[in-house]
């Protein structure tokens, strides 16, 4: 586990960055923010038969409690305000999975009110295409982000104030 | 002199119990409501503009994200309103299947429904199980059209293709168990004294009230009005169905439930009459102007091909004019209105959403109760904000 080059790397940082990271990717709580369609299968995605639970992953009502935002549904300009509100008063490290269609790019509502892409505002880490994903879908975005955590470097150095986290490029 | 002032309370946009995006502004005497104001328009998609650029097949995936629950009854108002305006005769396996998939999506929207409807009131088991429920629903849904959610399965003229061999196998097998699924939810919930002293008495509105603000669904029926659009203005042969209408009695939140569950066991037997009652047929009409040609010919022969592109490119005219109408869907009356000015494209497009009109009741509903309460009233009126804001 990561310590494939111990010469290069000092082992103990890494070893606590692995421990951070795990610690992370094993409870991810992200938000219960349903935006529109896609929040349905979000919580399908989280009920009796896909159930989330089994992942570390449970829904917190407030964004001081979680350190992910599943974007679920349709993010119109009136909206985006709000979930940039929500956003910052999540505490870091926090990351911001896009699900569905209309939160990648618009979707098929290319109308006047409605933002293309919740990439303009967020930093997005995941992308699910579909309208609506499956349930599926959703814990393979989620999965993914798992293996994000895994890959950051620094986890460690930056909780303790020393640096940035970062993925490094060959990751 | 001592004076009391009240305190103004913002709830939503993102709280876990507006079903979506609604934010209500509350006026608070401690912890009684004085007032209610909803502000939607959070998810405003612009659905009724876009169809005014879209043929009218293309506007049938906007509709099943009106009302995200119950795809196929927002499918089924939509078709109906371009199939009266341009006069089609549908043929009755059609029909039938229509009815039959109607009738499931109730039976989801309602599953839905009583998940966050307890889920709101602390009532943590229900979830579990009706999404286990729906989990099957969606399942049929997926082995029809191939999608879970957004089915549009439907067609102007019948359905896209006809339902596979082991639907009715799966269909049958579902309505024979999910009568007693509906008495395990009774079983936790209608003799529960927590439920029932969160929802007796709770958003009572009296039916004269209720017809004075337009609600209608279950909504409506909770208040004691016998008003049903499946059988007082029936459409798709709902007419030779036969099926109750439940009725409440006291006007409040455990009527509107007991009403909501009777009608889930009501949709399962319309479902098994739907099921008997389907003979092997045509599922789209003899109709070549408007409806699109089997596969095979679009596959194997130039023409067919031609066929295919005219009308995915231009679509087909509809008489100049102007139509209305209304189904029933799981949350009250979904109308659609077209004006045609004689084009392939919908002139305007208006949507008469349940859930908007029934948003009205909100105020009515919750003055005087607690803050809690409310939680229950919004879970009652059971809204989407898909179809409120469009």
């Amino acid at each position: 586990m990561g310590v494939d080059n111990p010469l290069g790397d000092n082992v103990i940082t890494t070893s606590l960055d692995l421990l951070v990271n795990w610690s992370r990717k094993s409870s991810i709580w992200p938000m219960t923010f349903g935006l529109a369609c896609c929040a349905i299968e979000m919580m399908a995605t989280g009920a009796s038969h896909n159930d989330l639970d089994r992942f570390g992953i449970i829904f917190r009502a407030s964004p001081r409690q979680s350190d992910c935002i599943i974007i679920a549904g349709t993010v119109t300009k009136k909206m985006l305000p709000v979930i940039l509100t929500v956003y910052e008063q999540m505490p870091e490290p926090k990351w911001v999975i896009a699900m569905g269609a209309c939160a990648c790019s618009g979707g098929v509502f290319d109308t006047y009110s409605v933002v293309q892409g919740i990439d303009e505002a967020l930093p997005v880490d995941v992308y699910i295409p579909g309208c609506p994903p499956r349930p599926e879908a959703l814990l393979f975005g989620l999965l993914k982000l798992q293996d994000k955590i895994m890959k950051e470097r620094n986890s460690f150095g930056n909780a303790i104030g020393l640096g940035e986290r970062y993925i490094p490029e060959a990751a | 002199m001592a004076t009391t002032e009240t305190m103004t309370l913002n709830m939503g946009p993102q709280h876990p119990s507006t079903h979506g995006v609604l934010r209500l502004v509350l006026e608070l005497d401690g912890e009684v409501i004085v007032k209610v104001t909803p502000h939607i328009g959070f998810l405003h998609r612009g659905v009724e503009k876009l169809s005014e650029h879209r043929t009218y097949h293309q506007i049938l995936p906007l509709t099943d994200r009106l009302d995200y629950l119950a795809p196929m009854s927002n499918n089924l108002g939509y078709i109906l309103t371009v199939e009266k305006l341009i006069a089609v005769e549908v043929p009755e396996r059609a029909e039938t299947i229509r009815i039959i998939m109607a009738e499931l999506t109730r039976l989801e929207s309602h599953l839905v429904w009583i998940a966050c409807h307890a889920l709101d009131i602390g009532a943590m088991t229900v979830f579990i199980y009706a999404f286990r429920e729906r989990e099957t629903v969606m399942e049929i849904y997926e082995l029809i059209s191939g999608a879970r959610m957004t089915s549009n399965f439907f067609r102007v003229g019948g359905l896209s293709q006809d339902v596979p061999d082991e639907f009715v196998k799966k269909v049958s097998d579902f309505i024979d168990v999910m009568p007693g699924y509906l008495d395990q939810y009774e079983g936790l919930l209608t003799t529960n004294p927590i439920w029932l002293k969160r929802t007796v008495g709770n958003g009572v509105i009296s039916a004269e009230d209720a017809i004075d603000i337009g609600l209608t669904g279950p909504a409506l029926r909770g208040s004691g009005v016998d008003w049903d659009l499946r059988r007082d203005n029936p459409y798709s042969g709902y007419d030779k169905y036969q099926f109750k209408v439940p009725v409440g009695e006291n006007c409040d939140t455990f009527d509107r439930y007991k009403v909501r569950l009777v009608e889930m066991r009501e949709a399962c037997k319309i479902v098994r009459q739907g099921l008997d009652r389907l003979k092997p047929g045509p599922v789209l009409a003899d109709c070549p102007q408007v409806c699109y040609p089997p596969k095979e010919s679009v596959y194997n022969s130039i023409e067919g091909l031609i066929h295919h592109f005219k009308i995915a490119s231009e679509g087909f005219a509809a008489p100049e004019g102007e139509v209305y109408h209304g189904v029933e869907a799981p949350k009250g009356e979904l109308g659609f209105y077209i004006v045609s000015d004689g084009g392939n494209k919908p002139e305007r497009l208006r949507i008469r959403p349940p859930s908007f009109v029934n948003l009205q009741a909100i105020e009515q509903m919750s003055l005087g109760s607690m803050i809690a309460d409310l939680v229950a009233v919004i879970g009652t009126l059971d809204i989407v904000l898909g179809e409120i804001d469009r």
